[in-house]
Formats: structure tokens, sequence, C-alpha cells
């Protein structure tokens, strides 16, 4: 077996998703190689190339590839696809972009969201939002999967890959970048965080957010949110945890003002130990949490604050 | 511009969903059905397009059983002009779909297309995806702004950590998120109207696409329960639970 990993990027570093998508990749089994493409990755190709169990990190530095739109990036894995039997990316925005381009240029299934790896071919995703586990087999000749990072442990950093340009330029005329917004903060990311609190609505307002604030700062927590408060306007679309939002599964997850609707707990029902807080007791989070605390949360949060 | 719009009939999102005793799969039968909520944004999406004279058709197109004509006749009635269904009670995986589609895309020759960015039943958010590649398109995925411009398209994107805003060239493919716009309801008056307007019936065997999939289905089991845990009675009895039994503190 040899697999190719697409590793994923932020900002053009290394996003720690790929050391959990080569951990995958260790459960399939066989050689590991990683696929560093986008403008000025160097030192993501360097970082990469650390992870343990890789063998070799190939690096495709263009112009070509800068924001990883999916044209190019789909052409760019065809052309590297031949050498391997499975392909794998972390079920980011990206991969989900990219990669279902692959299966289909090479007339294959792709299998999205995989949480557990049975054999080389046979794997396990959930379905209907996290309500039921699929067990599928693959029987094409490439595989080609998207990684739910939740389901796997990151890989250490004590590996010495070797690296390897490659000169293959996609062309593209269809698409090109315009602009992008990433919201800044010096949290944790809220796939990788150890601690995250989210609210919901609640939290009446995004200006009670701030509420969440020093609890966050204090835990070193992400922020995360519901979709009824993504959608009644307190917070913007990039916190939201759930079936179609982030999928996180941390240490702690403390959910404030939140019902617990089928599709937030898809998000987050993995967690270690959920803590609830709702002033409603009947709300169906209680059933989830470990810890659930009835009460109102303006009065909860401060005092939770100056507690911890 | 014409737009073509797809729609995927799937259990109605309130559902609580059973997986069968013999763990084949989940149970559906007598559980109630619906237009995959993304689905309804891409039809609003493509609606609101044409009033607006952007587009001056749209096309709902679905792939699945006959009970299917449910959703295109939703679509119909939420504004869409006419509708293609292409018959078929197998399980039709994402890439036989989009093949299907390419078809449709071939024959009707859309300037847009647009699509749910996934439907809730598989998980899968493939579909577009793979209809872009198999048409030689671009795409622009899970949008939360589309707005054409000439023979462009510009798409804001939601991406991990924010919005990304991308120019594509017309023909294009779009997947809508949930940001996108927020679905009407349809009215009697458009729901009678909507049974009037031409749906054609097909098979996918009439665009010589082979549906079966080399992935088998082996079986289908529920999570592992989470068992509620305890009520406290105050902060510090939480505080103190964090840190002396679950130790996360």
């Amino acid at each position: 077996m040899s697999i190719l990993v697409l590793a994923d990027l932020h900002e053009g570093q290394l996003a720690g998703a790929t050391a959990h998508v080569v951990a995958a990749a260790q459960a399939i089994g066989g050689d590991i190689d990683v696929l560093v493409a986008g403008e000025g990755v160097q030192a993501a190709a360097e970082a990469a190339a650390k992870l343990d169990g890789v063998s070799k990190v190939r690096v495709a530095d263009n112009a070509a590839y800068a924001h990883q739109l999916a044209e190019p990036m789909g052409a760019l894995l065809v052309e590297l696809a031949g050498d391997y039997t499975h392909v794998l990316a972390s079920a980011s925005t990206t991969g989900k972009n990219v990669l279902p381009r692959l299966a289909a240029l090479k007339d294959v299934s792709q299998l999205s969201d995989v949480i557990g790896v049975e054999s080389a071919d046979t794997f396990l995703r959930p379905i209907y939002a996290g309500n039921a586990i699929a067990t599928v087999k693959s029987d094409d000749a490439l595989k080609v999967i998207t990684i739910r990072t939740t389901g796997f442990d990151a890989v250490g950093t004590s590996g010495s890959a070797t690296t390897e340009a490659v000169d293959f330029v996609a062309d593209n005329a269809q698409s090109s970048f315009v602009k992008q917004e990433l919201a800044q903060s010096d949290r944790p990311e809220l796939g990788g965080a150890k601690v995250v609190i989210s609210g919901g609505r609640g939290m009446g307002n995004g200006e009670n957010f701030k509420l969440l604030d020093g609890i966050a700062d204090k835990l070193g927590a992400a922020i995360g949110a519901s979709r009824a408060a993504v959608d009644a306007g307190f917070v913007p679309n990039d916190m939201q945890v759930g079936q179609t939002g982030k999928i996180v599964a941390p240490e702690l997850y403390i959910a404030v003002g939140i019902s617990g609707a089928i599709q937030h707990l898809a998000g987050m029902k993995d967690s270690k130990v959920i803590v609830a807080i709702n002033k409603d007791e009947e709300a169906p989070i209680f059933q989830v949490a470990d810890y659930g605390l009835v009460g109102d949360l303006f009065e909860i949060l401060p005092e939770l604050e100056s507690k911890l | 511009m014409k737009i073509l719009v797809a729609v995927k009939r799937v259990i109605d999102y309130n559902v609580k969903i059973r997986v069968k005793a013999d763990h084949s799969d989940v149970d559906l039968t007598n559980v109630k059905m619906a237009m995959n909520p993304f689905c309804e944004i891409a039809v609003e999406e493509a609606v609101r397009l044409k009033e607006k004279g952007v587009a001056t058709e749209v096309v709902a197109v679905t792939v699945g059983p006959k009970a299917a004509q449910e959703q295109l006749r939703t679509a119909l009635a939420l504004g869409a002009d006419r509708a293609i269904h292409i018959e078929t009670d197998e399980r039709v995986e994402s890439l036989a779909v989009a093949k299907l589609l390419a078809k449709v895309v071939d024959e009707e020759q859309p300037g847009l297309v647009i699509l749910g960015k996934q439907a809730i039943d598989t998980d899968n958010n493939q579909t577009g995806q793979m209809l872009a590649a198999l048409t030689n398109l671009p795409q622009g995925t899970f949008a939360s702004e589309v707005a054409v411009d000439g023979d462009k398209v510009n798409v804001t994107r939601e991406i991990d950590g924010g919005l990304q805003t991308v120019a594509l060239t017309l023909p294009a493919i779009v997947t809508t998120d949930l940001r996108l716009n927020e679905p009407r309801y349809a009215k009697l008056p458009d729901i009678m109207k909507a049974k009037k307007k031409p749906l054609d019936v097909k098979t996918s065997a009439d665009y010589g696409v082979e549906v079966a999939s080399k992935v088998t289905l082996l079986k289908v089991e529920s999570p592992a329960e989470r068992k509620g845990g305890i009520k406290v009675a105050s902060v510090d009895e939480l505080i103190d639970k964090l840190k002396n039994e679950a130790k996360v503190l």
C-alpha cells in the first residue's frame, strides 16, 4: 500500500489537522507521502517532514496553487494519484472542496468523514448527522478518503522525511482568488482546542458572548456557538459547532444556553466531558451532559469566571 | 441564462432516525421525507436570480424513486419552471448522481448549476464537486453569497476560519451553505400551479449511465450512546467535580 496525504494549510503554515490524517494513514498501513501544495510553503513542507511515519514530502510550491483553489489542486492530485492506492485529506473545507474532484476524474467513489479504519478497504463513517455509523467497503482501485480528525490522535513530530519538489503546474483559466477574510483570534482554533465553550440562543445577543471570554481566557478555550446563535446573527458562522459546522471532540466542552438539537449534538457529542448550563431543566442537552447545571446563565457565568 | 438546480429527497431533518434491527441500513419505512434543506436553499437562490432578471429559466432535477416527484413539485411550487426526474429505486452514490447530472448539463447547457453542499442523509458533500470535475467547469462550494457579473460569477465561500471569495467563469457549479438565503414557503396557489408545470421522467439508462458503485454498505449501527450524567446544584460543585472527578481542570 502507498498513501498520499494532502496537507492542510492555515495561512501558509501546516495546519494541525494533517498530523491526524497521517495517523489515519498509519492505521491503513503502508508507505506514507504528504503533498504540500500552495505558494511559499517551504516552512509547511519542513513541518510536514517532521511528522512521524511520513516517508516523503512532495512539495508543489507554485503560484498556481495559491489559496489551494479546487480546480488546479484537483488537477495536481490527478497527476500524482497514479503512484498511490489511497489518497487522504482532512474533512476540512479544503479537503471537502478538492478531493471529490480527484475521485470523479479517476472514476472512483469517495468516502467522506471517515472516523475509523477496519482494514485497508473497510472504513467507518458517520451518516445522518452521526446518528448512525456505517461500515463501508470500497473495491475501487484507488481509495479517496476524507478523514474526520477527531477520529484519530495526532502523530508526533520526531520524524525526518525527505522532501521532493513536484514540477507539475496546473493550468487554470476558470477560477481566480478574489479575497479572504479570516477571523483573527488569539484563542486556539476550534477544531484543535482542548477546551471549547459554546453559546446558544440563550445568550440573547452577540454582546453577551463576551461573558464567555473571561472563562475562555482562564481555560485556554476556543469559543463556539450553536447554529441558532449563528442564524440569529449573534456571532459569525465560522464559530458554528454541529452537523454542518465544525466537529469538535475536546477534553471539556461547555454548552451554555444551548438546548441541544441533534444537529448540534452531532458536532460535539464525542467530547470527553460535557458540561451543560441551561435554565430549562428539560433541555435535551442534559441527556448527553456529564454535568448539568440548571440556572440563569447570566448569574452562573460571572460566578464561574470568578471562581475558576 | 438558464439555471439547473438539483434536489434530493431525504428524511425530514426533524426526524430522529432508527437503525434497522438487522443493521442493514437506517429504517425509512413510514418516515416523513422532505427536500434536503441545502437543496431548498439552492432552489431559492435560483428563483431569486430569476426574479432579479439574471436567469430566464430554472430547471429542477432529481435522481431518486418515484416518490421524489413530490420534491420536484415542491421546487416547481417555489418557482422552478420545469423539472426532470431521473427515476431509480437503487441506492445511487454521489459519483453516479454526478455522472447523471453531467449528462443533463450537456443536454440543457445551463449557465449556472446550483446544488446543496451536502445531503443530510449520507452527509457526503461530494456531488457538486464531482459534477464540476466531470463537466470540466469551475466550482464555488459552500456559498454564502452568489453574485453574477457578466460572464463571471463571484462566489463567497464559507471556509474554516472565515470567508473566501472566488471569481469563476460561467458556466459554473455552485453549492449552497446555510447562510446563502432563507428559503420561502410555497403558497397554496403556487402549489396548485406547480401541478401543471412540465415534469419529464427519465431513467439512468436513457443517459447511458451505470449507477452501480464499488462501495458496499456492510452494516449500519447506532453510535455508542452517551449516558446522561448528573445535575450539580452550584458553580462550586461543578468546579469541584471537574477538578476532582473528571480531572479536566
